[in-house]
């Protein structure tokens, strides 16, 4: 999969991600693609979008040696929304806004010290943000 | 061009606090005009951030980033008068670069 420790080379991690954005698309969960639930990442975004064009998205990791943060939304058309490598002396904490076209499943991944851990959080939208 | 970024950079006890506001479509590349044609997509790729020649933080951007994204994060090792610059380069080949002077807490 890719490197455990050290610098990541940008080009491992997407390939990483692309890998389970597309396990995502088959699987239709986190949960059988190597990727652990972990408590200690916190996503921070509203329960209910009320304009899916613009929905406001924090993730923060309380994990040690966090490296790299990817925000993935499970039923938009591309799956990979953002992701942001971390160097160290960065807090593993970024915020920003994404698109949504519908109610879906929003993940966190986090990769921390070579493992992949994630959280999950549903967010209703009610208008979407990807169409015409 | 693009418009200039709107950069803020804060100390915030030891950390400096930035937010960044871009000026950018991001064009999805799924939308059609009225003639129905589609809409081609165009959207910022990579995002770096750089404090005193060392990369703070660096990002990959699919199309589904909020249109004239907004970004927040925190780093340390800034002090005030520091400067923050921060590049991006959108699947066109567009670029630009702006720099923020870190103020005081």
């Amino acid at each position: 999969m890719m490197r455990v420790d050290g610098k990541l080379g940008p080009v491992s991690w997407s390939r990483a991600l692309m890998a389970v954005a597309t396990k995502f698309k088959d699987v239709k969960a986190l949960g059988g693609s190597g990727s652990t639930l972990s408590s200690a990442i916190e996503i921070t975004a509203p329960d209910i979008a009320e304009n899916g064009a613009v929905v406001p998205i924090a993730v923060e990791s309380k994990l040690p040696k966090t490296q790299a943060i990817a925000i993935l939304i499970e039923k938009n058309p591309s799956t990979l929304s953002a992701e942001f490598e971390i160097p160290a002396g960065t807090d593993p904490f970024v915020s920003t806004r994404v698109k949504m076209g519908e109610t879906s499943n929003v993940y966190a991944l986090v990769i921390a010290d070579g493992k992949y851990l994630h959280a999950v959080k549903e967010i209703k939208v009610t208008i979407g943000g990807c169409g015409g | 061009m693009a418009d200039p970024m709107r950069i803020r950079a804060n100390m915030t006890g030891d950390k400096v606090e930035v937010k960044v506001l871009m000026s950018h479509e991001m064009e999805t590349g799924l939308r059609k005009d009225a003639q129905g044609k589609v809409i081609p997509a165009h959207f910022i790729r990579n995002v770096t951030v750089t404090h005193a020649g060392k990369t703070v933080l660096s990002a990959q951007w699919g199309t589904s980033v909020s249109r004239n994204p907004f970004l927040h994060f925190r780093f340390k090792g800034g002090k005030p008068g520091d400067k923050v610059t921060i590049s991006w380069a959108d699947n066109q080949g567009e670029k630009r670069t702006d720099e923020a002077v870190i103020a005081g807490g």
